[in-house]
């Protein structure tokens, strides 16, 4: 059985959709006859024709805008940011129009907004970025962040079929890194579900996108000092599942939150504000927080490596909150 | 340097000049509706505190979304600025539907959750506008592409002042309409003040239909203040559109005679040019030209007025007596929800 890698997954996961309906359609720049600046859409404009793979000028704004213009009519388009970083340009458009208009006047804008994130390829702070908690702070939006090829596909899937818009993360570290059999047919992971991607007594590791690897390599390595980890995939930030957190902290009382993203407004504040309000009786010790540093994201190796939260630094945590 | 716009650009010599009688008198229905309607919400509601939040009125400017708008086949789709009501009216959101908006009442367009124009409906195929000016442009641009995309011969007609022209959007909405060919009719409201910003102070051109030639689109300089003539660029532009041959843009000059909205003064323009363009009025240009031609009486207008007024007079009525959202509703309508 054929391996599938996370980049080929999303693929699938477009290609099935635009079989599926002939509203979905994908915009962005040189999604076309270059396939995407990751190849992403490579093959789509032969399978698909150059109405429904359309490429457009450099206009950030213009393609989420358009986009929002074609889903107000029905269609169902998946928009590409070359870069997540360049999602920036059109942040007014995803904050301001896209995701008040259902709350405004009943319109719903079922967009996809496709933005490749996150470091450790050597991009520098333009081409880097984990830019998720500008939107997780914007009420009408949905964000995901997938982890495995298999949640690359079925969140693509159920994001195109969601009724509101959705941003789809993709980690681009993990585009041709990881690798794994797809059962045919229809994959459709559920927005909100997070994923315990390895069952653990001691101490919950809680994290999403390239961040699973590393702390699913820590915990095997934490194995051997008998720490049982255990590791849960949010999978979806907006909305997020509360219950799996809860349950997990519950469980085994310790929690470190692990993410790639800056520390301060970071996701973990916000898992840490619930743990605390929900389940602070069950704590046996401090929430850990460990996240990149409050900057931006530098170019050169040992600065990145620096930057970016690594096996040694959930190591170290994990045995000083073993400890406590 | 500023280029010279050809305004015949969009000539189509099959096209009457001027539209038939029924419509001119349905025309100056609607801007003689949007002037008083507009008059009530400003100079009554507003000052009575039945209004809260911003007023923004097109008086002075009804001739240009009744002009462009008029003639549009009910598929067709408006994107609508903060001075076009007639663009609503015409589209047929109802005078109740509008004064509980404007009072924020559930009955209105918004339920309650958005103020004044900011209004919407897909069953009227009209585009709520939002604050940040220019946005709608973008996305008149993909309204149109999604057109040409299932092959529909429709057309968006999306409007905007000045001041929109100086944003980002609005200059990489035109650019991706025209590259992408969408059937979209832009439609500028020069008024010549962006809130207390003049013209010479939002661009260096002398207009904004000169920036067309830039987006390789047809540009082309109407007098706003006459229905007529921004009837009939609008016709030609629709057609154009409708025929598949991409955008084009119809700069209508007017002037704004209030402030940028109810609570300013607007101390800072010169008071001739309030003078002067007064002198132009848009309603009474029209009405002149009717009774001229031996289209429309004395005794007409003043039916038609009398009529307005009943209209409007039983609107507000029932509009006032319309509840308001309970304070949970604010909860609702962020996501789908299942009905």
């Amino acid at each position: 059985m054929a391996l599938t890698t996370y980049v080929d997954a999303i693929r699938q996961g477009i290609s099935e959709e635009m079989e599926r309906d002939d509203n979905v359609f994908v915009l962005g720049e040189d999604v076309g006859i270059y396939g995407g600046a990751f190849k992403v859409t490579t093959g789509l404009l032969e399978k698909f024709g150059e109405t429904r793979v359309i490429d457009t000028p450099i206009s950030e704004s213009a393609i989420v805008g358009a986009a929002i213009g074609a889903a107000l009519m029905g269609m169902r388009p998946i928009a590409e940011m070359q870069f997540a970083d360049f999602i920036s340009c059109a942040f007014d458009q995803i904050t301001n129009f896209a995701a008040k208009c259902r709350y405004r006047w009943g319109a719903g804008v079922p967009i996809v907004i496709r933005a490749p994130s996150g470091g450790g390829i050597h991009g520098g702070p333009f081409h880097s970025q984990n830019p998720e908690m500008h939107f997780v702070h914007t009420p009408g939006l949905k964000v995901v962040c997938p982890s495995t090829a298999y949640d690359a596909k079925g969140l693509l899937k159920a994001a195109v079929r969601d009724p509101d818009p959705v941003i789809f993360f993709e980690h681009k570290y993990l585009y041709r890194r990881i690798k794994e059999e797809l059962p045919d047919g229809d994959i459709l992971v559920p927005i909100g579900k997070a994923a315990i991607r390895r069952e653990g007594a001691d101490i919950s590791i809680i994290t999403y996108g390239a961040m699973v690897y590393v702390a699913l390599d820590a915990a095997r390595e934490l194995e051997k000092d008998s720490i049982d980890v255990e590791v849960l995939d949010l999978r979806s930030l907006l909305p997020f599942d509360r219950e799996a957190v809860l349950e997990s902290v519950k469980k085994t009382n310790k929690v470190i939150l692990l993410h790639e993203d800056t520390r301060t407004g970071g996701f973990a504040g916000e898992l840490a504000a619930l743990i605390s309000e929900e389940a602070f009786d069950y704590l046996d010790g401090p929430i850990r927080r460990i996240t990149a540093p409050d900057t931006p994201v530098p170019f050169s190796p040992p600065m990145e490596e620096f930057f970016l939260p690594k096996i040694s630094d959930v190591l170290r945590v994990a045995r000083e909150l073993y400890a406590y | 340097m500023t280029k010279t716009v050809d305004p015949h650009t969009l000539a189509m010599a099959h096209l009457p000049a001027l539209p038939p009688r029924e419509t001119q008198l349905k025309i100056l229905y609607y801007m003689k509706v949007v002037r008083e309607l507009e008059n009530r919400i400003e100079r009554k509601l507003y000052r009575q505190g039945k209004i809260l939040g911003g007023v923004y009125v097109g008086r002075g400017q009804e001739a240009i979304a009744v002009g462009s708008c008029i003639d549009l086949r009910e598929d067709d789709v408006v994107c609508p600025s903060h001075r076009d009501m007639g663009a609503f009216l015409i589209r047929g959101m109802s005078l109740r539907t509008i004064f509980a908006q404007y009072m924020g009442r559930k009955t209105g367009a918004t339920k309650g959750k958005d103020s004044n124009m900011h209004m919407g409906s897909l069953e009227h195929n009209l585009i709520a506008f939002i604050s940040m000016l220019g946005d709608n442009v973008p996305v008149a641009a993909g309204i149109g592409l999604s057109f040409k995309m299932r092959g529909q011969d429709r057309v968006v007609v999306c409007s905007f002042g000045d001041g929109a022209t100086s944003r980002g959007d609005w200059h990489e909405g035109l650019n991706m309409a025209s590259v992408l060919k969408c059937p979209v009719v832009f439609i500028c409201n020069n008024n010549q003040y962006a809130y207390s910003t003049p013209l010479e102070r939002q661009m260096a051109v002398e207009n904004v239909a000169d920036r067309a030639p830039a987006y390789g689109m047809p540009g082309e300089i109407v007098d706003g203040n006459d229905v007529l003539a921004v009837w009939n660029a609008s016709q030609r532009a629709i057609e154009y559109a409708r025929g598949g041959n991409g955008p084009s843009l119809i700069e209508c000059k007017t002037f704004r005679m209030t402030g940028h909205s109810a609570h300013d003064d607007a101390s800072y323009v010169p008071q001739e040019l309030f003078e002067y363009w007064e002198t132009r009025d848009p309603i009474r240009r029209l009405e002149r030209t009717l009774i001229q031609q031996s289209i429309f009486s004395d005794a007409g207008i003043a039916e038609m007025d009398k009529g307005i007024h009943a209209e409007i007079d039983e609107a507000i009525a029932i509009a006032e007596k319309d509840p308001y959202p309970e304070p949970e509703d604010c909860l609702r309508d962020v996501y789908f929800e299942e009905q």
